[in-house]
């Protein structure tokens, strides 16, 4: 059979973001992969530079809806981290309850979406079904099912009620049955078995080579779990375990997700109970030059945000690097020599968010050049912050 | 000859089997959205979206075979009719049919699917190529064991393949379903029926999520609804080939049809519960499924009957 390219993309059932996939295949077998990607680039970073340290918060929430608690997480700990500020007990406990939950709702959609990928729709219908618990008790204690706003420089906006806490624990032990169902129904299932085992295996050396964070390098052998390796909010007063597992296949993958959601509803129940009372907000007062660094474990992986202040009220410079950046760039080796099948699974098995992770490229049209290369945008970047710095 | 006319447009050809398979169809979906918590279609919700395809407009990819790319699905829809009154002559005890039909209806039954390869080919696009050929692969996997299992259906009804002779033989001896060997035929014709109506864990040649719908990608308008149209007249006359040759066929008068209608849904029912608790599998994984385990099982149920049981 002749090579032909099967395009994933730029629209296409499989993922609900704009990207492109172009498969190389010869028969049913992928040779080699095209990773294209900047159909949805919003310019997040120079939105964040025009606005007020509090409203970065709130435009960075803007960047991931469905990990929209990540971004804010690793913004609070860079203007914090910038401020020489940090935020009350009580203000992390409920940041890490907060960050917990979105966890388990991110890894239950992911969930629901491999469950349709796999043509296994039940699967999507019922992790969606009981994703809805987690969003029930995001609307009562935030306000919100999806972008909670409950984020602030220096501490959180909504406090969680005393009486909301057993109810809150009730509706997490209704979750962690269904949790169970799901855990048996991928251990037992010989059909899942048969259709995800071996398939898109990404090895240790790999996830090294190429940076991967989250569960796809967990899956893979490689303990890396900021929360763990560099605790923020109130991780280091909590008891969890880091899943990992060695195959570092499409059905481990599941496996680390499935496990992490239990990890995560044991965290949530000690910071309920561990709670401590006091104030849940400091207000924030002003702004030292520098710069500061924020980090946080999406349920993607580490999501990395680093400020520079000039001592005024709007950052200098805002760059994120949110945790998908590396994570889609391992389907150069781990979809190549599958079949289009497996190829499309191993795509979608690094649970990749595509608009955290948008850059911007100038080619021109006619030629196909790059019309900026490195000492280029270096150039033009200096030149703009001097135009900024007169202005301003 | 007008009689003919009937027999081929109304009942029980095309307008018949379409409408039975609109609602066959309606089963399947309303049954899968309870599966999934969801409240489903109303019953019409088939018959709507046919006549909604009729209206859109036909788009014909710039570089495929015109003539073929619109015949494909005419065939496709020709074909579900014909095997729907081949099947119920013998059914309604009208006519004796002729010497060879069952021989026939195989035939037929296979004539959707070759359809949607030459139309998957025809429109020229990879996926669509790319659809057909995994189409065709999953043919040459399940044709075999259903092929076998058949067999064990003639011997059982003493050599016979007219149909309407092995529904009188059932008549007079019982289902062929009530034997040890008969039932593992059917559990074989079973498996091999999801495959042939495109359901999960087979719908390998249009994996949505895969390929795009595959030998569908470039469908649009009329045709598609033709495509659609012969998905669910198979889903209606494939039960019925079943329950004729495994299960007794389908006695006239009030009471045979209700019972009949009891046959159809249970193996409907079957059938969406297997669609709704797999996920796809792979091509090389379904050919080596139908090939291995369900073959052998096929050759079991022969070596069973020609022993007697």
């Amino acid at each position: 059979m002749s090579k032909k390219i099967i395009p994933v993309g730029p629209y296409h059932p499989l993922q609900e973001e704009p990207e492109f996939f172009q498969l190389h295949v010869d028969g049913e077998r992928v040779v080699d992969i095209d990773i294209i990607i900047g159909y949805n680039h919003r310019g997040i970073e120079k939105l964040c530079e025009m606005r007020t340290f509090d409203q970065v918060v709130f435009v960075v929430e803007r960047i991931c809806g469905i990990c929209s608690i990540s971004h804010p997480s690793a913004s609070v700990n860079c203007i914090e981290d910038c401020a020489r500020v940090t935020a009350p007990l009580r203000a992390q406990y409920i940041r890490m309850i907060i960050a917990e939950l979105e966890r388990i709702h991110s890894h239950m959609l992911w969930l629901g979406l491999a469950g349709h990928f796999i043509g296994y729709n039940t699967v999507f219908m019922w992790a969606w079904k009981y994703r809805e618990i987690v969003l029930d008790i995001f609307e009562r204690i935030t306000g919100n099912r999806q972008s909670y706003a409950m984020f602030k420089p220096g501490g959180i906006r909504r406090d969680i009620k005393k009486e909301e806490v057993p109810k809150i624990i009730n509706e997490l032990g209704e979750l962690e049955r269904s949790l169970e169902m799901f855990r048996g129904a991928v251990l037992d299932d010989p059909v899942l078995h048969a259709r995800l085992k071996g398939v898109g295996i990404l090895t240790r050396e790999d996830v090294i080579t190429f940076s991967a964070v989250g569960p796809t390098a967990r899956a893979s052998g490689v303990a890396i779990d900021v929360r763990k390796d560099d605790p923020y909010f109130a991780y280091d007063k909590v008891d969890f375990d880091m899943i990992v597992t060695e195959n570092g296949d499409v059905f481990d993958k599941v496996i680390v997700r499935v496990l992490e959601m239990f990890e995560s509803v044991r965290i949530i129940k000690q910071g309920l109970t561990g709670m401590p009372d006091g104030p849940y907000d400091t207000p924030l007062k002003d702004m030292p030059p520098g710069e500061g660094v924020g980090r946080a474990e999406a349920p993607r992986g580490e999501v990395y945000h680093y400020l520079r202040s000039d001592g005024s009220n709007t950052p200098a410079r805002y760059k994120v690097r949110a945790p998908s950046f590396m994570n889609v760039a391992t389907n150069a080796v781990s979809a190549v020599g599958q079949s289009i099948a497996d190829a499309t699974l191993t795509l979608a098995a690094v649970d990749p968010c595509y608009c955290c992770t948008e850059r911007m490229q100038a080619v021109d049209y006619k030629t196909r050049k790059k019309v900026y290369n490195w000492s280029d945008l270096v150039r033009l970047s200096q030149e703009k912050t001097q135009q900024l710095k007169k202005k301003f | 000859m007008i009689k003919g006319i009937f027999y081929f447009l109304i009942f029980p050809g095309f307008l018949f089997t379409a409408a039975m398979g609109c609602l066959s169809g309606w089963f399947d979906r309303k049954l899968t959205a309870r599966i999934h918590w969801r409240v489903g279609p109303p019953w019409y919700q088939n018959f709507v979206d046919f006549l909604k395809l009729l209206g859109k407009e036909i788009i014909v990819p710039a570089d495929s075979m015109r003539g073929l790319f619109l015949f494909a699905p005419v065939t496709a829809v020709i074909g579900a009719t014909l095997l729907s009154v081949v099947l119920w002559q013998p059914n309604l005890r009208t006519d004796s049919g002729f010497l060879g039909d069952l021989i026939v209806a195989i035939y037929l039954s296979m004539i959707p699917a070759l359809a949607l390869i030459i139309g998957g080919m025809a429109s020229r696009n990879p996926l669509a190529s790319l659809g057909a050929s995994r189409e065709m692969k999953l043919m040459l996997a399940y044709e075999l064991p259903f092929i076998v299992s058949i067999a064990t259906v003639i011997i059982k009804n003493g050599y016979t393949i007219r149909l309407y002779e092995m529904v009188q033989h059932q008549a007079a001896h019982g289902a062929i379903i009530g034997s040890p060997s008969g039932f593992i035929a059917f559990i074989v014709a079973l498996l091999c029926m999801q495959a042939k109506l495109g359901l999960v864990p087979f719908d390998i040649a249009e994996a949505e999520t895969e390929i795009m719908g595959g030998p569908l990608v470039e469908y649009s308008g009329a045709p598609l609804g033709f495509f659609r149209l012969s998905k669910l007249m198979m889903l209606f006359a494939m039960p019925v080939f079943l329950i004729t040759v495994f299960w007794g066929g389908i006695a006239p008068g009030a009471l045979g049809a209700a019972v009949g209608l009891g046959k159809l849904l249970v193996i409907l029912l079957v059938a969406v519960l297997i669609k709704n608790t797999n996920p796809r599998l792979r091509i090389d994984q379904a050919l080596r499924f139908f090939w291995g385990p369900v073959t052998v099982l096929a050759v079991i149920s022969i070596l069973l009957t020609l022993a007697g049981l």
